[in-house]
């Protein structure tokens, strides 16, 4: 994905200026090359999230994107300042929430909010009303003075973001931001987040888990320092599995994976609860064909139906091709 | 599940508190052989503190615990030759190698040589970590780490496996590996109790339990979760998902109506009714869309779904 993407107009036309940019991102640490050409354009508003294995060059990307390592080929800019060039202003101009939301539990709301506001450099005559759109924005109105460490997870989470936009930037950065929190307080962050999108902020999410990969635009996915895909979730998931996903419903799971391991046509194999997911090549073999397989074998099956694949399926079965045309190696094992 | 069969773990109105909180609040449940066991809840729901006090390393201000019928109070070194514990933070020595450790954990575990041997090398190999015996434990990816941590768990032959939140910060594909490998302990008779953060995860579990607040507040198959799921969810897919989303958010029926990318993720009372008027709404307003679809509801729909009725009932 080494190409250009065209430029995009907004709805009224009007061509956008992306707010990140790479071409040909390299970057190298001694003989190994974490991130290798990577070239993409996000434009204003777009909530990107960026998918990858461990060590896939992730968290390479995003620090050069936030000035915090200079590449060592290509170009990246932020806003439209080069992050080689000038990786100070390039700091300036983004928010960054970690996974662990870096808030200090011994200091109450407030001050955790004026300490972040001096961080940034939030002008002071603009701080107050800041921090007070921040307070309402986690729903921390009265209480403004407890103490974040007995906070639960979810005004946490949200208290960070408000602490991560006090000056306003134009990218926000954000690291598995709902990990861990209840559905509700996810949910609501989300609407959070898509307000901030709404209103033009560009949010760049890094995360290993589909429930946080739906929520965005785009998807990046990275592998060994490349870019696999970049489209959006519905996108990506109308991919071709290499074959048909089957939902294979029965009660004695153990028995029908032994009996379908290594049937001719199976591609892969993986068990879910009260189901067998199975990807079949439907030139060599059928659901019938399956079916009559495992009740032959005294498995009743209940239900035998075609599913949409996950991205965490689309995912595992690029990284899988993606590793196989460079290593050469021989067919995937099911099991 | 079969209930002829005694059960492998079993929580009798297991109940912890620390100042000023219930972490666990009269949980009862069994766990039979040939089940994996999930746990699901966000952050402090409860979770690791169940675990621990199945696992026998924090005692229960009430109620009981037992393993294979031994009870962890009363018994636990007893209990404890029955099962392993894999904590979030399992003890990996950093600084030594893969091999060491896992002869480390043979030595806690009071695993005798000749069997030891015997053991190690096709854990090591089904595990996939056989090249790697060698490299330092700190040199090891995260997803080879938990993998690391489950072999050494699995040194003894435990019949009760007890995980917390292993797969954590771990990549879908060495998740998709872990998942193979419980399964196929599973095969070999392990029962396993595995919690997780992640709803999406607890799909992969035969039998799991929403945990809220420390209690356990629905506890059953997916299959039959999913089948108590109030109302229908539809997608909406629209290059104006925004606009979508703001326009059909308030009609009646429409319990949710939640903005995902490039769609809009609708919770409805009755699809075949409100199908036609989100259209009409849509096409009224000019803004472009795909006909909606009816969605499967993911494990965070059924969530939140549950959890809104038991509020709204007494």
């Amino acid at each position: 994905m080494s190409a250009v993407l065209p430029e995009k107009t907004d709805k009224a036309g009007e061509r956008t200026e992306p707010v990140l940019v790479a071409e040909g991102l390299v970057k190298r640490f001694g003989n190994f090359t974490a991130v290798d050409h990577v070239s993409f354009r996000v434009d204003k508003g777009t909530i990107i999230g960026f998918l990858g294995p461990n060590g896939a060059g992730k968290s390479t990307i995003i620090r050069m994107l936030c000035g915090l390592l200079t590449p060592t080929e290509g170009r990246a800019f932020v806003s439209g300042t080069d992050v080689a060039k000038d990786p100070e202003t390039v700091r300036q101009h983004i928010g960054y929430m970690s996974q662990k939301f870096s808030l200090y539990g011994d200091l109450t709301v407030m001050e955790n909010l004026r300490f972040f506001g001096g961080i940034y450099r939030v002008p002071r005559k603009v701080l107050p009303e800041r921090i007070r759109f921040a307070v309402t924005m986690a729903g921390l109105d009265g209480r403004e003075n407890a103490l974040v460490s007995t906070l639960a997870g979810g005004w946490k989470q949200r208290l960070a973001l408000g602490c991560a936009i006090l000056h306003r930037p134009p990218v926000l950065f954000l690291d598995e931001p709902t990990s861990g929190v209840d559905p509700e307080s996810r949910r609501r962050f989300w609407d959070l987040i898509h307000a901030l999108s709404g209103e033009g902020v560009t949010i760049v999410v890094s995360t290993h888990y589909m429930d946080e990969a739906e929520y965005c635009d785009l998807l990046a996915l990275i592998n060994r320092g490349q870019l696999l895909a970049l489209e959006s979730p519905t996108a990506l998931k109308k991919r071709n599995l290499g074959g048909t996903l089957l939902s294979i419903e029965c009660a004695d799971i153990g028995k029908a994976l032994h009996l379908l391991e290594g049937q001719p046509g199976l591609l892969d194999l993986a068990a879910f609860g009260n189901a067998v997911h199975a990807l079949i090549d439907p030139a060599r073999t059928t659901p019938e064909q399956l079916f009559a397989l495992l009740s032959g074998a005294h498995v009743p099956v209940d239900h035998i139906v075609p599913i949409e694949p996950s991205i965490d399926d689309i995912f595992v079965r690029m990284v899988g091709e993606a590793r196989e045309s460079q290593e050469g190696e021989p067919g995937r094992r099911a099991g | 599940m079969s209930p002829a069969l005694p059960p492998r773990i079993e929580a009798r109105k297991l109940v912890k508190r620390f100042p000023g909180v219930f972490a666990v609040n009269e949980m009862s449940f069994s766990v039979g052989e040939g089940e994996i066991f999930g746990l699901v809840g966000p952050d402090g729901a409860g979770k690791t503190t169940v675990i621990r006090l199945l696992a026998g390393v924090m005692p229960p201000d009430s109620g009981s615990a037992t393993i294979d019928g031994v009870d962890v109070v009363a018994d636990p070194e007893r209990a404890k030759q029955f099962l392993s514990y894999m904590p979030q933070r399992f003890g990996l020595y950093e600084d030594l190698t893969v091999d060491e450790n896992i002869r480390f954990y043979a030595d806690i575990f009071e695993v005798a040589p000749s069997i030891r041997d015997q053991r190690i090398g096709p854990l090591l190999s089904s595990f996939g970590m056989a090249p790697f015996q060698r490299r330092l434990a700190g040199q090891l990816s995260g997803g080879m780490k938990q993998k690391l941590g489950l072999i050494c768990a699995l040194i003894h032959t435990p019949r009760v496996l007890l995980l917390d939140e292993p797969t954590t910060g771990v990549d879908p594909v060495s998740r998709r590996d872990f998942w193979k490998i419980l399964y196929s302990l599973r095969e070999q008779g392990v029962t396993i109790l595995i919690s997780t953060a992640y709803l999406e995860e607890a799909e992969r579990c035969t039998r799991l339990a929403l945990v809220h607040q420390g209690v356990m507040a629905y506890c059953d198959t997916p299959a039959r979760l999913r089948a108590m799921m109030p109302g229908k969810l539809l997608n909406v897919v629209s290059s104006q998902a925004r606009d979508v989303q703001k326009a059909i958010a308030s009609l009646p029926g429409i319990s949710g109506a939640l903005l995902m990318g490039d769609r809009v993720h609708v919770a409805v009372d009755d699809d075949g009714r409100r199908i036609p008027e989100i259209v009409r709404v849509l096409e009224e307003a000019h803004i472009p869309f795909e006909p909606p679809v009816p969605a499967e509801p993911t494990m965070e729909d059924l969530f939140l779904a549950l959890l809104r009725e038991r509020r709204t009932s007494p």
